[in-house]
């Protein structure tokens, strides 16, 4: 059975020139980068000469590019970090209500520390507005957080109104830009972002590394503490073959950064027409209009989205139903009840992620089999 | 609808255990597609991460059978079914205790999770069965056309106690592969020679959201009701001393009532209504006669006048000669041949005519 995987805004496939590039930081070439004799310099320069490119490809200064382990310690640093530089325990911090739980609960753990935490809700179309953001400010608010691109329905979030807002009333801005690497141009001396949070498995790039942008003259403290890596902000032995391929992965992105975008839009035209020629019904979660070329949120009314996913998956074909818990069972997603979507729909809803190696014919077969299963599901439950 | 159902495909419901384990591989060996389940039915506590084996849902079961599947090479998911659990299964186990009886939560989990809610994510996914790793038989009456249950050849491992309540359009979905062996050792040999890691797991415990046992603490922690302390009375009514609350008795119990009374007592009943626990010598705690409801009868629809049988009045229990009479449609009364030992309300009695499971009802 050939296998289809929907999948990429969970992880994306390593690109084979990742890889390449990556080889020789993990087999011929070795030492610590921070040791003083011709291994480690070796391997420093490597490291360094990633930051500068990753740097450059980002539009940010190499001291301003910080590298984590991945999108999760890089939202954690920032909200953690600056609350703590900035704020106290019962200053007050603002964070979307559709971000990542690697946002949301850091923003709950901030809260048991006793900073105040206001969780702004979205709109039915998936947007966090400006006028949200705007009502929950008040006059101790340290710092805002809100996605450029939400990951569960792909739609953008207006972060430059928000941004510029925040700047306008001298709040910090954070924004988690995971999902944003693998189709927009992202020039940071542009946007108006304090911190910005990316990671390298979205783009193809390998899985345990991302980076902190943190702009420079901002003062952020450490999340963890250990030897004086990364200018003595992050510990931790530098990762060499990882900041490799994360360069390779941006360069490949960046360079042909309108292709994949057009290719993933015209994917995600094409399997969403052939979908609604057979489920009229269908309903699409969040905006329609812009947002991730590659993502679309669908609801199924009256289908149950988990037994859909198995469905799917012993037909080989792999997609999303929401976040799984510790065990892997799912639950409903929290994104969408942000939205305003009842539980009911939440749990009829599925996310379809495409990539560059998803070809319109594979799309075709996978919209076969899903409306199959629909239709199959729907007769069961005599509808 | 079965129609569109595939009779070699099924659903196996996978604990964690050594028993689904192997059920699983016995499945797979008699050429079944087999698609592994792991039900999370309940919320593990944070801190319980990995510790000790806990009940059939906590974390580290889920991954024994995520591993068992992997060298099974059966696809493997694990899905929730907290909302029907709690409805179905532990509102009435709490609200039971509140109201002083004594319940067997495995019998409705049977009846509403295990065998209705898997059973439907099996029909979705388009397997005709569900199999468990419970020690019980699946017959076909071929002159009654009725599907039997019959209790499995090693037992003292026959679980068809927790199976009366189920119906016939159930059962015909069930497949439970363990009814036939032998015993519990040649299980345990084969997922020793099959290397199913879970091989040296102990058996699970009685009630898999209650991990320590202690049921009062549970009822305590998940009810906003008061637990009134009261009276305990003889069977004349006079008061001999104070109770901690019905909840924390049982019938037939004479430990733990927290106080002497210069010669062994036994509970006898418990008055939800007076807030009562009625103490009495051994001799009074056995009856001749019971009635229960919420009946179902297995190999016939309706029960055949001056019908008698073998009853047990809980799950490891004796049998004992009975005559079943109804009363009214749903409820019947039971007459034993020979007093029986601390039948208790909320617990069920349930029927067996040789192997065969006949029925049951819950006790009032």
């Amino acid at each position: 059975m050939n296998k289809i995987y929907l999948d990429h805004a969970a992880s994306t496939p390593m690109d084979i020139r990742v890889f390449e590039a990556m080889t020789p930081y993990l087999t011929e070439f070795y030492g610590n980068p921070s040791s003083p004799h011709s291994f480690g310099q070796k391997m420093h320069r490597a490291l360094e000469k990633s930051r500068r490119e990753i740097a450059k490809y980002i539009g940010a200064k190499s001291e301003e590019v910080y590298f984590v382990s991945g999108g999760t310690e890089s939202n954690n640093w920032a909200l953690d970090g600056i609350m703590s530089s900035y704020g106290k325990p019962g200053d007050h911090l603002i964070v979307s209500s559709i971000e990542h739980p690697a946002v949301l609960n850091k923003a709950k753990a901030l809260e048991e520390k006793g900073y105040e935490v206001t969780y702004v809700t979205a709109n039915r179309k998936g947007q966090i507005t400006l006028e949200a953001i705007q009502e929950a400010i008040k006059d101790n608010t340290v710092m805002i957080s809100v996605m450029m691109v939400n990951n569960e329905t792909g739609v953008h979030q207006n972060i430059e109104a928000i941004g510029s807002y925040a700047k306008e009333k001298g709040i910090l801005f954070h924004s988690d830009g995971v999902q944003a690497l693998s189709h927009l141009k992202i020039n940071l001396k542009d946007l108006p972002v304090d911190l910005m949070s990316f990671s390298a498995h979205k783009i193809n790039g390998p899985v345990g590394i991302g980076i902190l942008f943190v702009r420079s003259g901002i003062k952020i403290k450490n999340l963890l503490n250990g030897g004086a890596q990364e200018r003595a902000r992050r510990p931790g032995t530098g990762m060499v073959a990882l900041a490799v391929g994360f360069e390779k992965a941006i360069q490949i992105k960046s360079e042909n950064i309108e292709t994949f975008y057009h290719d993933l839009k015209e994917k995600k035209a094409f399997f969403i027409n052939k979908l609604k020629e057979d489920l009229p019904d269908i309903l699409i979660n969040g905006s329609v209009d812009g947002g991730h070329p590659g993502i679309v949120n669908i609801m199924f009314p009256g289908v149950s989205a988990e037994n859909l996913l198995m469905n799917l998956d012993l037909a080989g074909i792999a997609v999303s139903g929401g976040s799984a818990c510790a065990s892997g069972a799912m639950n409903p997603s929290h994104v969408l009840r942000a939205m305003g979507l009842e539980v009911s729909e939440a749990k009829a809803s599925i996310r379809f992620s495409f990539g560059g190696n998803n070809s319109l014919e594979c799309l075709e077969i996978a919209s076969c089999k899903l409306v199959e299963i629909v239709k199959r599901l729907r007769g069961k439950n005599g509808q | 609808m079965d129609n569109n159902l595939d009779k070699n495909k099924v659903v196996i419901g996978m604990s964690g255990g050594v028993d689904s384990a192997v059920a699983a591989y016995v499945l797979k060996e008699q050429g079944y597609e087999v698609i592994g389940i792991t039900m999370k039915l309940w919320e593990e506590d944070a801190s319980n991460y990995a510790e000790d084996y806990g009940g059939c849902c906590s974390l580290s079961s889920v991954e024994d059978a995520r591993l068992v599947a992997e060298k099974l090479d059966i696809p493997f998911y694990v899905i929730g079914y907290k909302e029907e659990f709690m409805d179905q299964v532990v509102d009435d186990f709490i609200d039971e205790y509140l109201s002083g009886k004594t319940p067997s939560p495995c019998i409705r989990c049977n009846k509403y999770i295990k065998f209705d809610a898997l059973l439907k994510t099996a029909h979705s996914l388009g397997a005709y069965y569900v199999a468990t790793g419970h020690y019980g038989i699946v017959k076909k009456d071929e002159t009654s056309n009725r599907y039997l249950l019959m209790q499995s050849k090693e037992k003292r491992k026959d679980q068809t106690y927790m199976m009366y309540s189920l119906s016939q359009d159930q059962i015909k979905h069930i497949l439970m592969p363990l009814g036939n062996f032998e015993s519990k050792e040649a299980v345990r040999e084969i997922a020793d020679r099959e290397d199913l890691v879970v091989a040296r797991k102990k058996d699970s415990q009685e009630i898999c959201f209650v991990t320590d046992d202690d049921y009062a603490r549970f009822v305590k922690e998940h009810t906003l009701k008061p637990i009134p302390k009261g009276n305990f009375v003889d069977l004349k009514g006079n008061i001999l001393g104070q109770h901690k609350g019905i909840i924390y008795y049982t019938i037939g119990q004479r430990k733990g009532l927290g106080m002497t009374f210069g010669k062994p007592m036994y509970v006898v009943k418990i008055d939800p209504n007076n807030n009562e626990v009625v103490l009495g010598d051994n001799s009074d705690v056995f009856r001749r006669s019971l009635t229960a409801k919420e009946v179902n009868f297995i190999p016939f629809e309706y029960l055949p006048e001056g019908y008698s049988c073998q009853a047990k009045v809980r799950y490891s229990g004796k049998l004992s000669s009975c005559k079943i009479n109804m009363l009214g449609t749903d409820r019947i009364e039971v007459i034993f041949d020979e007093p029986v030992r601390a039948v208790t309300p909320g617990q069920s009695v349930v029927f067996y005519d040789g192997d065969v499971l006949v029925g049951g009802g819950i006790i009032e």
